[in-house]
């Protein structure tokens, strides 16, 4: 095994869970969200190979692989289907955190339905402010939108999923 | 209660789902993929990379198989579903029509020309583990000839069950004992009663007087001599006294 597929094999570990969470809030089921998970990962399988070792240095491996993954879901909404992986045996449940406060599964899968329904600039928006969590300069790089932009999205969207035009406090 | 926010960021700290990396880094052939396919040979278990086949086991189990294909070639395995053509190549090899590429990175290179030595071996033959030892200019090396086939890890595929003792005895078997390899050879085509007949009287090779060749007793060139002119051979040196060279298809010794 060479220098790259042990980075991509270390990347894979570190970061899967991430992008899965990232493509279930943005596609909004467990299927397709292991569909774009698995895209993005190959997308960037194939980039890593024709990278230079410097290019691959400087890489920020989460940023990129954001990026990889909001281009997966365009082009899946565009119609542009990406060739479908064979995926074998659906994954059991697994226990979530039990700690308090925690949603069921079937809770959390709602609430992905929710967030994918939104148009996807406010979808995109809330997903990496709020679900991944990044900063606005993060999200706005990103998406490569200026700020203002995203703020305003973020909290349309946050507007939209709460289904009505009550003042936010918590934004 | 919670918030709408504190719920979102609950979505951003599910799981990928069990397994999710191992299909991944089998699908860019980073791991092996392997799934059981009915043979001839009954259940066989065989794992897959980009690169070919690279191991196949009677195990009685996906647990087991995974398990000893851990040890035996020290990668990650992941049940998946088979490329398209993979059942039909599986039982064309097995049949003898051969168009599988094997995997055997991870062997030794001795071991690796041990078993394309091997995979030369046509179907309903055997050769001595000396043959292989010579074939592959390593003449001295006869035990671990015996070793690297005792670990073969494509047994079926790379027919290591084609190799038999220097005396003509059928000799021990990693895929099942020496009743498994009796079996093999047999649905083969080979007589293995007969070889072990000619075994046990000290016979080696076989001759044909109209042609003054002489073979292993299994090789298809001297298969349609008529019975009348074969001649029973102890050793080359004999052989070669009474006038036969040896076959130039079976090379039972260095032709001259």
């Amino acid at each position: 095994m060479d220098g790259t597929e042990r980075l991509f094999e270390r990347m894979v570990h570190e970061h899967q869970d991430r992008v899965f969470a990232l493509s279930l809030a943005l596609t909004g089921n467990r299927h397709d969200a292991e569909e774009v998970a698995q895209d993005t990962f190959l997308r960037a399988y194939r980039a890593l190979v024709t990278y230079e070792p410097d290019r691959i240095r400087e890489l920020k491996q989460r940023a990129w692989l954001h990026r990889i993954a909001l281009n997966v879901v365009r082009n899946r909404v565009r119609g542009v289907r990406p060739r479908l992986v064979e995926l074998n045996g659906s994954e059991p449940d697994h226990a979530l955190g039990t700690e308090d406060g925690a949603l069921l599964k079937i809770e959390l899968d709602a609430l992905a339905v929710r967030v994918a329904g939104l148009p996807p600039r406010y979808r995109e928006a809330v997903v990496l402010r709020h679900v991944q969590e990044l900063s606005y300069q993060e999200a706005a790089h990103a998406l490569g939108q200026p700020v203002g932009t995203v703020k305003a999205n973020v909290h349309r969207g946050l507007k939209l999923l709460r289904g009505d035009d009550h003042d936010d406090s918590d934004n | 209660m919670t918030t709408l926010t504190t719920d979102l960021k609950r979505l951003g700290e599910v799981k990928a789902p069990p397994g999710f990396a191992d299909r991944l880094l089998a699908h860019v052939g980073m791991a092996d993929s392997y799934n059981h396919f009915e043979t001839v040979l009954g259940t066989v278990y065989v794992a897959w990379n980009r690169q070919g086949v690279s191991a196949a086991s009677r195990s009685a189990s996906a647990a087991e198989f995974e398990e000893w294909f851990r040890k035996e070639v020290g990668r990650n395995v992941v049940a998946a579903d088979p490329p398209r053509d993979l059942a039909a190549k599986i039982d064309d090899e097995l049949q003898g029509r051969r168009r599988m590429r094997f995997d055997l990175r991870g062997l030794t290179p001795f071991e690796q020309a041990v078993l394309r030595k091997t995979s030369e071996i046509p179907r309903g033959e055997v050769r001595p583990y000396g043959w292989v030892a010579r074939e592959i200019g390593r003449p001295a090396a006869v035990r671990a000839v015996g070793t690297a086939l005792a670990n073969n890890p494509i047994p079926y595929f790379i027919p290591c069950h084609r190799v038999v003792r220097m005396d003509g005895q059928i000799g021990n078997y990693g895929g099942g004992g020496p009743e498994a390899k009796r079996s093999i050879l047999t649905m083969e085509g080979v007589g293995v009663k007969r070889l072990e007949e000619l075994a046990r009287t000290g016979v080696r090779y076989q001759g044909v007087k109209t042609t003054k060749i002489f073979c292993y007793p299994t090789c298809h060139t001297g298969r349609h001599a008529l019975e009348k002119n074969l001649v029973w051979l102890h050793d080359e040196a004999s052989a070669r006294a009474a006038g036969f060279r040896p076959c130039k298809v079976c090379r039972p010794a260095a032709v001259a």
